[in-house]
């Protein structure tokens, strides 16, 4: 134990940190702060320092996000798991808060004015959660097979996410959503994630084919399976409890999307449905992003020379849209590498995270890829018209710098907590 | 615990990567197999400008300014950009009523409300004026410039020809034109338009999601600038065609002068004509519908090119060569004419009276029917030929020589070929070579199925000043600085012809103008030579007819001149041609009489003096 913590010291704060983890995130966000640049290019600001543009100002934002990760892996791994519960009281606490006293940009009442910066605490919100589940699950005697521990943990995720569906940020609520990858890697019964997959595909057919014919689909699908049964007693009850909830979905469905849900909301659902095709109305932006990256074929225009985002038909572009630049200035060859670097930490996260010998480590790193996992699939899904257009940043590459720190956060604790794993013996 | 559940690592692992690979896949798709973006993109910022470049000028042959262009203006509208406007106001400016005013607003929506369509086209520079003053209380409305053909003289239209808006069915056969673009329709507009239109240019400019111009696309990399047309020089004597259309007012027919040395034609007047200028710009549509449905005059009908005429008496001429040419007629052959030329039956090609028997010469002068009768009968009856049907192929291709029976191919569109009929058209009239040389007779003084153009008749008189060959007729002698005149215009053709025959055909013709049907009309201070001919015509009073050339040793001019339904060759034609020949040459007409009665005379409603309806050459019982 002496002969550690020599080496330790000796080493210092960069000993044994997983440079591979830290190569991908420093090359995503330099990714993001030239196509920043780009995306908002002005001529009468070239310099990519001017200080009173978004490429100036996501330059302190990086620094700033580089001095946090590095204040990260001083502060001692323990901390994270020993406060956990803390931490994710303390960012309910203001998530509350924002509620009463926060400023409203974009329809979402989620923001905090500090000094000229807005500061947004559900990016936070996810990290205290990440950090809250990861040490539940880790608690002895927890078994998410259990349904009271199934209850407590759907709690943690649910509840932040409710709070933030409250501010009107429908985008930021359904990441939370991503954690039940975490479940499912802790032992919960594989239904659960694949209704999250069956769920919205039906859904999708609810808004798509009259009701009726659906019932009767499904009708048909039960009863076959039904028939290629055992057929005793319990398949039987299996067969009509599932029927019965499937037409209740599909009704349920339905009726929210056309009553509940915003006309916005709906619209953009239409759209990606293909039933909606007013490309002035709802369906601009999508239109719009798909000309922007489709246009960029196989090298793209060339650094600055992508017309459809440089002349503003692309709305967002240095934020939600930021993926657009990417694919009309580096066309195919660009956007595919971007995409290959999100795989290559996902993919490391979930490795790193498997060889952890804490639990607390390993569900951590678990959260950590879900969660960036969520905001690549839905930004991208969302550029190319793949999914709805919700507003949710790209890691590490959009515009913005709540949503870096939170995400330098979220990777720099767990970069820490790899770095430490030999010591928990 | 959860090691239990380790291997799930695998399928969230899968799943993370089947979603970016389903990304990978859609991005290959949006990018590199389908089109449609990168053209929407294109669609989005890039508007291309066209600079139309300032078509070619077209000169006379003394170096006056014929054709030239001057400022026009399109009304544009963005509709988009339209707000409020003082609808009134704007409809007062460019003479529409409201609801054309919405119509076109509606029509340049339909396009594109963000992008510019035309909404008044060719504005004159006087109009522009006024609107140009009212312009900023129309938002949305602005003016781009183009340019309008214009006419110094009001002449030639025919030839000059117009422009006009390209059709759908150019564009679509020619990708150089655009929906917009003008393009020749007639004259020597069309057939040098590669010449006269320059190449265009063209300016990408970008525009923002605003419409707002964001300036150069790639800083003008792929801009290029329009290039002027090429100037024509043509070899039309403007005097010239400006008198021989004031000797044809009123009168149905034409005058075609051409330069026997070079081929150059000095003037080609169609009349009834019209003021080249009435086509041009916003009020050609209007214009030509009415020029169009003027049936009586039928104005846009260029008669020099495209109408046949049998050539009457002025057709011996070729007799006379082909005969000498064949070996069936000499310098002294004599033929007695008593008031005619037999054809059985009774019946007779009559003739006048005059002193007989006359040599070749004498029968020239005299116009003698019944002399050519039996030199066409000797050409076909000629017995080195096995058939009169070797011998009548021998014949036609003797006077296609001549260039008749085909276009010549001159440089300005619409002629027509003329007709020379072919054996198989007699086979089909009389059965298969059951025709014999009486049966075609009618040939000899012109008549019959024969069918020649002005324009070739005064080709025929060039290739005979000139002693048996001829150059390809045509308007433009050079085009541009350097004489880049098409090659076919500078070959020579050869008549079927020897030059030793033509003297005495020649001096046929000069008798002609000293003692013969031409005698009233000639002029002592030039040497002219001329051929009357009296055409009969089915439809009504027989065609004046006239070919000429002169001076006779040293010919600078030959004319043919047509006056439709105007009996004899020597009361209408002659004298015009006469005028025309001392315009050209003298430069003023001293004939004042001459020139007054033959201005004055009116061919299409006038009512002419009994004794001047031609009888002449007609086929008598």
């Amino acid at each position: 134990m002496e002969n550690y913590r020599k080496v330790r010291q000796d080493k210092g704060i960069f000993y044994r940190i997983d440079w591979i983890l830290v190569a991908i995130y420093l090359g995503l966000i330099l990714i993001g702060w030239v196509n920043i640049y780009a995306a908002v290019y002005d001529e009468n600001h070239h310099n990519i320092v001017d200080l009173t543009q978004k490429y100036g100002k996501q330059m302190i934002f990086i620094i700033a996000a580089l001095i946090i990760g590095l204040g990260t892996l001083i502060i001692d791994p323990k901390f994270f798991s020993q406060f956990a519960y803390f931490i994710y009281g303390f960012f309910l606490f203001l998530l509350i808060l924002v509620i009463f006293s926060g400023r409203e940009i974009a329809g979402s009442k989620g923001w905090f004015a500090i000094g000229g910066f807005g500061i947004q605490p559900a990016e936070f919100a996810k990290l205290g959660t990440c950090l809250a589940l990861a040490k539940y699950l880790s608690t002895m005697d927890v078994d998410i097979r259990k349904i009271q521990n199934l209850f407590v943990a759907s709690a943690i995720i649910l509840f932040p996410a409710l709070i933030v569906l409250l501010q009107h940020d429908t985008g930021s609520a359904i990441v939370f959503l991503a954690l039940v990858i975490v479940l499912y890697r802790a032992g919960l019964t594989g239904i659960v994630p694949l209704a999250f997959l069956v769920l919205p595909m039906l859904g999708i057919l609810a808004l798509m084919i009259p009701k009726l014919i659906l019932v009767g689909i499904l009708a048909l699908v039960v009863l076959g399976y039904y028939f290629f049964s055992d057929r005793k007693i319990r398949t039987i009850l299996i067969s009509i409890v599932l029927f019965f909830s499937s037409v209740g979905f599909v009704f349920s469905v339905n009726y929210s999307v056309n009553h509940i849900l915003e006309p916005h909301q709906r619209n953009r659902i239409y759209v990606l449905l293909g039933q909606d095709t007013d490309l002035k109305g709802a369906g601009y932006n999508v239109n719009q992003s798909l000309i922007a990256i489709g246009s960029g074929k196989l090298f793209g225009k060339g650094f600055l020379q992508g017309t459809q985002t440089k002349y503003n038909f692309v709305p967002e572009q240095s934020t939600d849209f930021i993926f657009c630049t990417i694919g009309e200035e580096r066309g195919f060859v660009g956007s595919a590498i971007v995409i290959l670097l999100y795989m290559g930490l996902f993919v490391r996260i979930l490795l790193l995270a498997e060889r952890q010998r804490s639990r607390f480590g390993r569900f951590y790193g678990y959260g950590v890829a879900s969660i960036l996992f969520f905001h690549f699939a839905i930004n991208i899904g969302m550029t190319l018209g793949l999914v709805p257009v919700i507003g949710i940043p790209l890691p590490f590459i959009s515009y913005g710098g709540s949503s870096l720190w939170a995400f330098t956060l979220l990777l720099f604790i767990f970069i820490r907590q790899d770095s430490y794993r030999y010591e928990l013996i | 615990m959860e090691r239990i559940y380790a291997d799930r690592k695998y399928i969230i692992i899968g799943f993370f990567l089947l979603i970016g690979l389903v990304f990978l896949i859609r991005l290959f798709y949006i990018q590199i197999l389908v089109d449609k973006y990168i053209l929407s993109s294109n669609n989005n910022v890039l508007r291309y400008m066209t600079q139309y470049p300032a078509r070619g000028l077209v000169f006379d042959r003394n170096g006056k300014l014929l054709v030239y262009n001057e400022a026009a203006y399109d009304l544009m509208v963005i509709p988009k950009q339209v707000k409020n406007p003082d609808t009134m106001a704007l409809c007062a400016l460019i003479g529409i009523d409201k609801q054309e005013f919405i119509n076109r607003l509606q029509k340049a929506s339909n396009f594109s409300p963000y992008r510019p369509s035309i909404f008044e086209a060719q504005i004159t520079r006087e109009n522009y004026g006024y609107l140009e003053e009212k312009l900023f209380l129309f938002q949305g409305f602005f003016v781009q410039s183009r340019t309008l053909r214009k006419y110094t003289y009001p002449i030639a239209a025919h030839t000059l020809g117009y422009i006009g808006e390209a059709n759908p069915d150019l564009i679509a056969r020619n990708s150089y034109y655009k929906s917009g673009d003008y393009v020749g329709i007639s004259g020597i507009e069309k057939s040098y338009e590669d010449i006269l239109r320059g190449k265009k240019g063209l300016k990408i400019r970008v525009y923002d999601v605003l419409n707002r111009d964001k300036g150069s696309f790639r800083e003008g990399k792929y801009d290029t600038t329009s290039v002027a047309g090429t100037n024509l020089y043509s070899s039309l004597d403007a005097d010239l065609q400006a008198y021989g259309e004031l000797l044809m007012t009123n009168k149905k027919g034409s005058i075609v002068a051409i330069e026997p040395s070079t081929g150059e034609i000095l003037c080609i007047v169609s009349s009834p004509a019209y003021d080249p200028n009435l086509l041009v710009g916003n009020i050609r549509k209007k214009n030509y519908t009415q020029l169009l449905l003027d049936t009586v005059y039928v104005p846009l009908f260029n008669r020099a090119l495209m109408a046949m005429y049998p050539p009457g008496s002025t057709f011996k001429l070729v007799d006379a060569l082909i005969g000498q040419q064949e070996g069936v007629l000499t310098p002294d052959t004599r033929y007695s004419c008593n008031g005619g030329f037999p054809i059985g039956n009774g019946k007779m090609v009559a003739c006048h009276r005059h002193p007989s028997p006359l040599d070749l010469i004498g029968a020239i002068q005299t116009s003698c029917n019944g002399y050519f009768c039996r030199v066409f009968k000797s050409i076909i009856d000629n017995r080195i030929y096995a058939s009169t049907r070797k011998a009548y192929e021998s014949w036609r291709k003797a006077v296609m020589s001549f260039g008749f029976g085909k276009k010549l191919g001159i440089d300005i569109p619409g002629e027509a070929n003329g007709n020379i009929p072919t054996p198989a058209y007699y086979d089909k009239y009389h059965g298969k070579d059951r025709w014999r040389s009486m049966s075609i007779i009618s040939l000899a003084i012109g008549q019959g199925e024969i069918g020649i153009t002005p324009i070739q008749l005064a080709n025929m008189a060039a290739a005979i000043s000139n002693k048996g060959w001829f150059y390809t007729p045509h308007i433009i002698r050079a085009i541009g600085k350097k004489d880049s005149l098409n090659q076919a215009f500078m070959q020579k053709h050869l008549l079927a012809v020897d030059q030793r025959y033509f003297d005495v055909v020649i001096e046929g013709m000069a008798n002609v103008m000293t003692a013969g049907t031409g005698a009233a009309v000639k002029l002592d201070s030039i040497t002219m030579c001329g051929k009357t001919g009296t055409a009969q015509n089915p439809h009504g009073k027989n065609h004046s007819i006239f070919i000429a050339f002169a001076p006779k040793d040293n010919p600078q001019i030959a004319i043919s001149v047509v006056c439709e339904n105007a009996g004899f060759g020597a009361t209408w034609a002659a004298p015009i041609a006469s005028l025309m020949i001392e315009k050209y040459l003298k430069k003023q007409v001293k004939r004042k009489e001459m020139e007054e009665r033959m201005i004055n005379g009116n061919l299409i409603n006038g009512k002419l003096p009994e004794s001047e309806t031609g009888q002449g050459n007609i086929l008598q019982d």
